[in-house]
């Protein structure tokens, strides 16, 4: 495991009170690319994700950002480096979209600088790449699930953070809006060199927009590296338990799932 | 350096000078003024209605130190110290009750109804009763009373994690179980302390002096700006506890913090003016609806609820040959408040 990466796990037990989610898992999210993490539903993705942004503290091991752990880091320090888009935020009654997305800029502000030039700029450019900035008046209930996405993006980019975080943004979107939040993603990633962790659902999205995929199954690792490697008939059958075939995407040259058919006779 | 600026992302204007940088909201500001004006109004009708009334000349007079002697005696005596108690008292209400509405995310969630009141009342009537105390030993009681039930409240409702219609309906079983403790002690006392503390209790503005002045305006005065320093963060807890986190807000030190402040200005309010109802209930919405604020505007909810003390302990006073306490007057526009705000809430699925 590189300890150059920025942000690491190391042998973190992860639980809800008694119950026990993740135990003694280990990895390290490459700087610089787009990391997908894949799983059954309830295998511990949220769980690591949450671990991993500080927002559950490990009962043994530790979570490690830059070198230090990161629950000796004031939080509002952390802010300023890692941000994360929960899977179900939930935005205030009545707010408008300009004010949500500025409402990213919260670790860079107090009581006394409240709007700095560069809040402004961050904001605007969080619209910009999100192609929110037509929607800055409008309040969050009149917008599409899509749209509504794509401010929260928005909010999480302006925090302007080196590390990204992204639980399930693509959940309750149809095809077209996730490959438009992925794409983003993707554009966020080889433009801005921002480091990214999605948590997604979609094998064939994964394998499309990762760089690099941690497969997990019942709080484990079981395989994790570049697409091709982890997507594999045998892999999808561990983690899974999936009968299926693996074919090449004619497009992007990526693996695809392809699930068994189901023999009824 | 110095300049105001609009901001290119959204409405709001932006004063700077050097590192300092303020953010003003234009219907935040027209709403806040227009409160302020109707406060204005309502204190300046105040002074001069009642049983002895003044002409607005007269109170001027007064003011500038020329006004006959009765008219001195009845504004600096009377009526001035009514209605500065009644501001400091009101603006605490609605502040606190913006306070709470905020941290459980459900407008239900204020501390008349989910038994701080109360529970300051009980602490309250225990030093009337039992010690035969006035002014600032009833301020202690309130105060203490009301900790303890914000508490017990508190400690009830948690499970794992603050849950805002466990936290209401443990509050309002508290409330009444503390009520009960009231009622209690007034069948066990002297009529005459009874008669003290029943008039207390129903929450008037009548009979205040300076002396309450000084207790709620420091009070207050100590509170609301730790309060104020507090509301960006409170806001960001609104948008739930990992998002707050992610945006660097230490969750648990705001929101024992503000639960903490909340509490101190809703005793305090209690103890100056009785266990008044239903002002914290209503301001925290309003302010909310005249400036659009997305998160718990607690200046416009101070002005809202200052505003709607002072307005029903004038009410009480003009509309009816005989004085009604604020209490009753406030119960009068609060309760069909409520009833409209659980029908909403009903019909919306939230209960």
């Amino acid at each position: 495991m590189s300890e150059e990466n920025r942000l690491n796990a190391h042998n973190v037990t992860l639980a809800y009170g008694e119950r026990l989610i993740i135990d003694d898992l280990s990895v390290s999210i490459p700087d610089g690319k787009v990391t997908v993490i894949i799983g059954p539903n309830a295998c511990g993705k949220s769980t690591l994700l949450r671990a991993l942004a500080r927002l559950l503290k490990p009962q043994a091991g530790e979570v490690m950002l830059d070198g230090v752990e990161i629950g000796k880091i004031p939080t509002r320090k952390v802010a300023k480096r890692l941000g994360l888009l929960p899977q179900t935020p939930i935005a205030p009654q009545g707010i408008l979209v300009s004010d949500l997305v500025s409402r990213g800029r919260t670790p860079h502000q107090s009581a006394f600088q409240q709007w700095s030039e560069v809040d402004e700029e961050a904001v605007l450019d969080a619209m910009q790449a999100t192609q929110t900035l037509d929607l800055a008046d409008r309040r969050i209930e009149e917008l599409s699930g899509g749209q509504r996405q794509r401010v929260w993006i928005a909010m999480a980019l302006a925090q302007q953070t080196e590390l990204l975080l992204l639980d399930e943004p693509t959940t309750f979107l149809d095809l077209p809006h996730q490959i438009e939040v992925l794409n983003l993603v993707r554009k966020l990633n080889r433009q801005q060199g921002r480091t990214i962790v999605v948590v997604l659902h979609d094998l064939n999205l994964a394998c499309r927009y990762a760089d690099h995929i941690v497969a997990m199954r019942e709080g484990a690792i079981v395989e994790q590296g570049v697409p091709k490697n982890v997507i594999t008939v045998d892999v999808m059958l561990r983690v899974f338990g999936l009968k299926c075939d693996v074919i090449t995407d004619h497009l992007s040259g990526t693996p695809m799932v392809v699930p068994a058919v189901e023999d009824y006779i | 350096m110095s300049d105001l600026a609009k901001t290119r992302v959204s409405n709001a204007y932006i004063w700077r000078r050097n590192f300092f940088s303020v953010r003003l909201d234009p219907r935040t500001i027209w709403a806040s003024l227009a409160l302020l004006i109707a406060v204005l109004i309502v204190a300046i009708w105040s002074i001069s209605a009642g049983d002895f009334p003044m002409s607005i000349a007269d109170i001027f007079a007064s003011f500038l130190g020329e006004g006959q002697k009765s008219h001195d005696f009845v504004i600096f005596k009377l009526r001035l110290p009514r209605l500065l108690t009644g501001l400091a008292v009101g603006a605490a209400f609605g502040m606190s009750g913006a306070i709470f509405q905020s941290l459980a995310r459900n407008p239900l969630a204020s501390p008349d109804i989910i038994g701080f009141n109360s529970g300051a009342a009980l602490g309250a009537v225990i030093m009337i009763i039992s010690f035969g105390a006035t002014g600032f030993m009833v301020a202690v009681g309130a105060v203490t009373g009301g900790l303890l039930t914000a508490i017990l409240v508190f400690v009830l409702s948690w499970k794992g994690g603050l849950n805002p219609y466990r936290l209401v309906l443990v509050g309002i079983g508290i409330g009444f179980t503390v009520y009960a403790g009231v009622s209690f002690l007034m069948t066990r006392t002297d009529i005459f302390y009874a008669a003290a503390a029943q008039h207390w209790l129903t929450g008037t503005l009548n009979a205040r002096i300076w002396r309450d002045v000084y207790m709620t305006w420091l009070g207050f005065g100590l509170l609301a700006p730790l309060a104020l320093g507090l509301q960006m963060s409170l806001n960001r807890l609104e948008m739930g506890d990992d998002m707050a986190r992610a945006l660097g807000i230490r969750i648990n030190i705001v929101r024992s913090l503000m639960a903490l402040i909340g509490v101190l200005m809703v005793s305090m309010a209690v103890a100056g003016a009785g266990p008044i109802g239903f002002v914290s209930l209503v301001a925290g919405p309003i302010a909310r609806r005249l400036t659009l604020s997305s998160g718990a505007c607690l200046g416009g909810a101070a002005l809202v609820g200052a505003l709607v003390l002072i307005g029903a302990d004038l009410m009480g006073r003009v509309a009816f040959a005989a004085q009604l306490p604020a209490g009753v007057f406030t119960a009068v526009i609060g309760a069909p408040f409520l009833l409209w705000l659980l029908a909403t809430q009903i019909r919306k699925g939230a209960m």
